[in-house]
């Protein structure tokens, strides 16, 4: 292996090598490279995706076009909390649009109050994630938070905004801000979050916050 | 009488039913003992076959049947998905992040049954957590030597690998799924050939769902005529429902089949909040059409039953809506979630669920046309052939004909509330 390698930090660089060696065939680590690189630079750079398209021998072109398909690949700045809205349907029936609503006038009085080049918080709408008993569900860098009404909302993007979490833990916003579970989540869980990356030990942004 | 397969832990142990401590001391890994040292991989096969489970990732094929098409040759290759991504279903989630060595035993012994040393678990990206925890499992399965090399002194040895999507629901396809675990854009494929002959790396290669596979070990344990006597003939076994809408105790039920739906909203699902009456339920998640309560109530949940009304089981996600509901708006929702999700490889779908968002939104604007009634049932049409169900497919894949399910709904169930709102707008419009 002898790929350019200069955009990954020492330990990201181990990261890459496993995750190659974990499948038959090195395209099949595009995904979780691509996720590498967004937990580095917080979305998907043409940089990255040259690297990437090195590291598993396909054209930069190639890689473009998989990353284009998905949309957890980010292909611009979203800042340090993405904020997803669930307005899919059973979401809906439970009030999604006013929740999606509350959350973006409040991101953007937030945004506005300060001034960073890139907001802090991008709120977007999505479709289902998984959480329909608990509806409405939101996530925030991917981590869940359950039973979402407007005024909570509001209180969550405020929370982000005012405390700035290192690590975004789901449990922690459950409690602060959260309403009926699709579950029982059981036991508390004290990784998350520490970008808008999935949090997944081997190529997400999993870390041990409070 | 099993009342619970796939809960039982994680009920009785709400706070520690990932660990494997819990798991080994509630009888956890004996089933992957006894696979290994008393059965054949055929034989485990054959159990399996005997359970008559049918698959719980939406087509109900038979998983015992499906096992017995993989092709010979290796490497070969299991494939669990987990991308769960259909409105309304959270059910792998929970199994995954509750119980996630019992999903990790059936990948094993199906693994060992299937002659596989490889096997992939594909999560969608929204669903750290249960990639985490399974990853932890994985890592305490190793270290407990349920994994890896020569388990437990067997000849058998298993890698499993965990790979995250990235927020496109076409990849629960299987086929799809196979071209995103490939590297490439999540497209399905044109089947046959079937990924049982040409899957992963065009290997043999099954794919199942996270439900299918982790009733694998209690069947192995309690064999499978003991599933098979579960509940209604063809339907055998438990379900996971996932329950949400408008009900008062939404959340993901473990039932047996042969209840009425009557019993499922009203009794396990607590009926409707604040007294209002149901209007409508999609039985399968959003791909299935819908019931009503005039026709349907007293239909049993089963995978026959509801077939037999037209409609599916699908995944098992029930999604109730009281009287309150905007029937069209709920129909629009459900269309562009397809139109959303569409890959785009077939014309009818790609264009269909494009057209079909666009023509329900202005009616819901207020811009209804009187022929926009029947332009719906057109561009149906030519997505899904004679809009029957299960559909006449002309499209690679189901998702196209999916989209017609909400527009067909409407259209069969609450005409006269749909003709309403147009002859409004064309009242306003003048
Ligand atoms: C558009 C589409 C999406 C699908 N999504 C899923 C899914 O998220 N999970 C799943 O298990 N099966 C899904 N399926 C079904 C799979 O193609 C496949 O039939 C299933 O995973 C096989 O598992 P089973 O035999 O255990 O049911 C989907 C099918 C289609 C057409
Ligand atoms: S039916 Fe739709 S989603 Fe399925 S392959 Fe064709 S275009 Fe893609
Ligand atoms: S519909 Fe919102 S989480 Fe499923």
């Amino acid at each position: 292996m002898n790929a350019v390698i200069g955009h990954w930090s020492h330990e990201n660089q181990k990261r890459v090598e496993a995750i190659i060696a974990a499948y038959p065939q090195r395209r099949s680590a595009i995904m979780p490279l691509l996720y590498l690189a967004s937990l580095e630079h917080r979305y998907v750079s043409e940089d990255a995706m040259r690297e990437v398209a090195e590291l598993v021998e396909i054209t930069p072109v190639q890689v473009h076009s998989v990353a284009s398909f998905y949309t957890m690949f980010k292909k611009n700045d979203v800042g340090d909390y993405i904020v997803s809205v669930c307005t899919s349907i059973s979401c809906y029936l439970n009030g999604a649009d006013d929740v999606l609503a509350a959350a973006q006038e409040t991101a953007e009085s937030v945004a506005s109050d300060s001034d960073d080049d890139v907001a802090v918080i991008s709120v977007e709408h999505v479709e289902c994630i998984g959480a329909c008993g608990g509806a409405t569900a939101v996530q925030v860098n991917y981590e869940l938070l359950e039973g979402v009404t407007p005024e909570r909302a509001i209180a969550l993007v405020n929370w982000l905004s005012d405390t700035r979490p290192e690590v975004v833990l789901a449990d922690e916003m459950q409690q602060l801000f959260g309403g009926r579970r699709s579950f029982d989540w059981g036991s508390t869980e004290s990784f998350g979050a520490t970008g808008p990356v999935p949090a997944f030990g081997p190529y997400g942004s999993a870390q041990e916050g409070r | 009488m099993t009342d619970t397969i796939l809960t039982t832990r994680m009920n009785a142990h709400p706070s520690d039913s990932h660990t494997i401590s819990r798991y080994l001391n509630t009888g956890g890994y004996q089933s992957l003992a006894q696979a290994l040292e008393k059965m054949s991989p055929d034989q485990v096969a054959e159990e399996v076959k005997a359970s008559n489970m049918r698959g719980r990732g939406g087509a109900g094929f038979p998983t015992g049947v499906k096992w017995g098409f993989l092709a010979s040759g290796t490497p070969r290759y299991l494939v669990v998905n987990c991308d769960e991504s259909e409105p309304g279903t959270f059910n792998d989630r929970q199994l995954t992040e509750r119980d996630p060595h019992q999903l990790l035993e059936g990948i094993i012994i199906s693994s060992y049954a299937l002659r596989v040393n490889l096997a992939f678990v594909y999560i969608r990206g929204e669903y750290p957590k249960a990639a985490r925890r399974l990853q932890r499992a994985i890592e305490e399965a190793i270290e407990a030597g349920y994994l890896g090399q020569n388990i437990r002194g067997s000849d058998f040895s298993l890698d499993v690998v965990i790979h995250l999507g990235a927020g496109a629901y076409i990849c629960g396809e299987e086929t799809a799924l196979l071209n995103s675990l490939e590297g490439r854009r999540g497209e399905p494929r044109l089947k046959p050939p079937f990924p049982a002959v040409e899957g992963l790396y065009a290997k043999p290669t099954i794919v199942n769902n996270v439900e299918s596979i982790a009733n694998v070990p209690w069947i192995v344990t309690n064999t499978g005529d003991a599933y098979a006597a579960i509940g209604p003939e063809r339907s055998s076994g438990t379900k996971m429902l996932s329950m949400s809408g408008h009900l008062n105790a939404p959340g993901n039920y473990e039932i047996v089949m042969g209840i009425t739906w009557r019993e499922l909203i009203f009794d396990i699902g607590g009926g409707i909040p604040d007294g209002r009456k149901l209007k409508t339920w999609i039985p399968g998640g959003a791909s299935a059409p819908w019931f009503v309560p005039d026709e349907h109530l007293d239909t049993l949940v089963s995978f026959d039953d509801v077939a037999a009304n037209g409609s599916m089981i699908g995944a098992g996600a029930v999604i109730v809506m009281d009287e309150t509901t905007n029937v069209v708006e709920a129909a629009h929702r459900i269309v562009r979630f397809f139109a959303h999700e569409s890959c785009g490889q077939c014309t009818p779908c790609r264009e269909g669920t494009t057209w079909l968002e666009a023509v329900l939104k202005r009616i819901l604007d207020g811009k209804g046309r009187h022929e926009d009634i029947e332009l719906l049932l057109d561009i149906s049409d030519n997505i899904s052939p004679g809009l029957k169900w299960p559909p006449a497919m002309t499209t690679i894949c189901v998702l196209g004909p999916s989209a017609v399910s909400p527009v067909t709904s409407i259209t069969r169930w609450f005409m006269p509330e749909l003709e309403a709102m147009i002859a409004e707008s064309e009242v306003a419009v003048g």
